[in-house]
């Protein structure tokens, strides 16, 4: 029976991909929950929230026509409208279930964690089952033993929103 | 339906009624791929998109895939997307610059200009073979105004300069808006879609009446981010602004909801969404459009909207930005939509950020007020299939000169689409009981 090593290094690399992970497992059970004000909180004053256009994934917000491109102040109007009778697309809430994987540190520091996972979002609406599939960027700042949200981009897969029409939800 | 009545139109009982059959008969939708979509002049793309020569796009146009290419001798030519060969699509990717256009399937090649220029073993071909007889298939018109490229799949169909009619003064007013005369497609294509009626998406790009009780979140934003106050404003040097024309048939089924809104303009209106540090370059480029265009036409640009409609599917709404918006039938109950972000060419960094940001407030599958339509016209089409009611009324307005609010724009759209689906030239664009020109009918079928 062989020893296996554990340097210093490959355990703070497990702490941090295992903090990741819960972190995005506690944001997913607050969005899944609609607690959006809760989830608001997780953002910093100077946070953005972005979703490309399907014709580029990789597509810059400044000079692209993307589908979200929210600062703070936006997000937080975002946020109002879905806690009111007046989002109709969101009156009543769709169900919504969220699956993240395939998480991946790409760089981490003492002022920044900056981290790529894949997501599968279900929405149940309306007798339709849609399905949002795609790539999580977030750069993440630390905060004690868990984080706060800087940026937050879903860059989705498919190739046009069809047949899923919006993005009513968060992503 | 075939015999039934598609519309009532009696302006002198106060009566518009459209026959909810139309947004729901497999059968009506067949008589328009044969009509309405093959007899109009349809929207292919902008001339900013094909900047150089080689530049191509790939696009779906009433339902057929086409590209449409800057040749080398410079000239812009739409091509039907098909080897004339054996059927394979030629052109497989959205976009780029080409120097040949292979098919993949037999490699048969294509210069930019649609000729056949290569394939292998001509020889295997017999002696009548004739290179030239194999070109790409163009489709049968290409025209353009202002740099908006429409095809026509009828070769017989009247001009497009004639076809678009009054809205030739609205296009006016959206390619000014640019002081070095150039507008261009930003980068970024919004494809989404709806679970309803194409026809539904007519009429809510031009409807003034749903957007207080739809958008009341997106009202809610404007208020807490500073007021709606620029809708009622002086303009910066004291005058009242223009208030715009109210609802307007255009002829030919084109249509304009001409009026001034509360949110900002980034050219050129400014309001609190904006930021502080735009306004005094706001205001600048208002003047500036005042000194090149005269106060009356520089005025109209900077501070009014427009919902504009060209029939039979494309709505370029100069509002919070400038959406240009293509949409499609799939299925009776089901539409492709397509959305681009118009802009003056001269515009970029902070200011391009700008605006792309205010349209985003409001515009598209993500913004604060899109969603709300596309379940206004999902609920539409269900609540068709609850029966039990024949007709919808769309008759706001019909009594008076019509005001934004109204419905005018969408029975001038109505009654050219009931001329073309019954074969028979409509009487009248407005209420009233003279004609105001002489309506034009796509095609001579």
């Amino acid at each position: 029976m062989t020893t296996l090593e554990r340097t210093d290094t490959e355990l703070s690399r497990l702490l941090m991909q295992r903090r990741v992970e819960e972190f995005f497992y506690f944001e997913a059970d607050l969005l899944d929950a609609w607690r959006l004000d809760e989830w608001l909180a997780l953002f910093t004053d100077d946070a953005t929230y972005v979703v490309p256009s399907t014709d580029d994934p990789s597509a810059d917000p400044a000079d692209s026509l993307v589908l979200i491109d929210d600062d703070r102040e936006r997000l937080h109007w975002r946020v109002e409208r879905l806690k009111s009778r007046h989002a109709h697309r969101e009156y009543p809430w769709s169900r919504t279930r969220r699956f993240i994987s395939n998480v991946r540190v790409v760089s981490a520091s003492e002022d920044e964690v900056v981290v790529r996972a894949s997501f599968i979002v279900y929405r149940f609406r309306a007798g339709h089952a849609d399905q949002f599939i795609g790539r999580y960027r977030y750069r993440l700042e630390p905060a004690g033993d868990s984080f706060r949200i800087r940026a937050r981009r879903a860059e989705l897969d498919q190739e046009r929103l069809s047949p899923n029409g919006a993005v009513s939800m968060i992503l | 339906m075939h015999a039934e009545t598609y519309i009532v139109d009696e302006p002198e009982n106060s009566i518009f009624r459209v026959n909810r059959a139309t947004m729901t008969s497999p059968e009506i939708l067949a008589k328009e791929w044969d009509t309405i979509f093959s007899l109009n002049w349809l929207y292919i793309g902008h001339v900013s998109e094909l900047a150089e020569p080689g530049e191509y796009r790939r696009r779906t146009v009433g339902g057929r895939p086409l590209f449409f290419v800057r040749g080398k001798d410079d000239v812009i030519r739409a091509f039907h997307n098909t080897c004339p060969h054996r059927g394979a699509l030629i052109c497989r990717q959205d976009e780029g610059v080409a120097s040949t256009f292979q098919c993949f399937y037999h490699a048969w090649s294509f210069d930019t200009s649609g000729n056949l220029v290569g394939l292998p073993d001509e020889d295997g071909y017999g002696p009548n073979f004739d290179r030239s007889e194999r070109a790409l298939a163009q489709v049968a018109r290409l025209e353009q105004y202002r740099g908006f490229y429409f095809v026509n799949f009828d070769r017989e169909a009247v001009d497009l300069h004639t076809y678009l009619a009054d809205a030739k003064e609205y296009l006016d007013l959206v390619a000014d808006q640019s002081l070095i005369g150039r507008m261009k497609v930003v980068k970024g294509v919004q494809s989404y879609s709806m679970r309803a009626n194409w026809k539904l998406l007519v009429e809510n790009s031009i409807d003034g009446y749903h957007a207080l009780p739809t958008h009341q979140t997106y009202f809610n934003y404007l208020q807490g981010m500073g007021g709606m106050a620029a809708a009622a404003a002086p303009t910066p040097d004291g005058q009242l602004p223009p208030r715009g024309r109210g609802g307007v048939a255009l002829g030919n089924g084109h249509a304009v909801v001409d009026g001034r809104a509360p949110w900002g303009r980034p050219v050129a209106r400014w309001s609190p969404t904006l930021g502080e540090e735009a306004k005094g370059e706001i205001e600048e480029i208002r003047e500036q459009l005042i000194q090149k265009y005269g106060r009356e036409w520089g005025l109209r640009i900077a501070e009014t909207d427009r919902n504009l409609f060209i029939y039979p599917n494309l709505i370029i709404n100069d509002i919070m930005a400038i959406t240009v918006r293509t949409f499609t039938p799939v299925r009776p109950d089901y539409m492709e939509v397509t959305a681009y972000e118009l802009a003056p060419e001269e515009e970029s960094g902070d200011r391009l950020h700008r605006r792309l940001r205010n349209f985003l407030e409001f515009l598209g599958p993500g913004g604060l007020a899109t969603p709300d339509d596309v379940e206004a016209l999902e609920s539409c089409q269900l609540g068709f299939g609850s029966g039990g009611v024949t007709w919808n009324d769309i008759s706001r307005g019909i009594h008076r000169k019509a005001l934004g609010s109204d419905e005018l724009q969408m029975r001038t759209f109505w009654r050219q689409w009931n001329a073309q689906m019954t074969g028979t030239p409509a009487s009248r664009w407005d209420d009233g009981p003279i004609a105001p020109r002489e309506p034009v009918t796509a095609g001579t079928r």
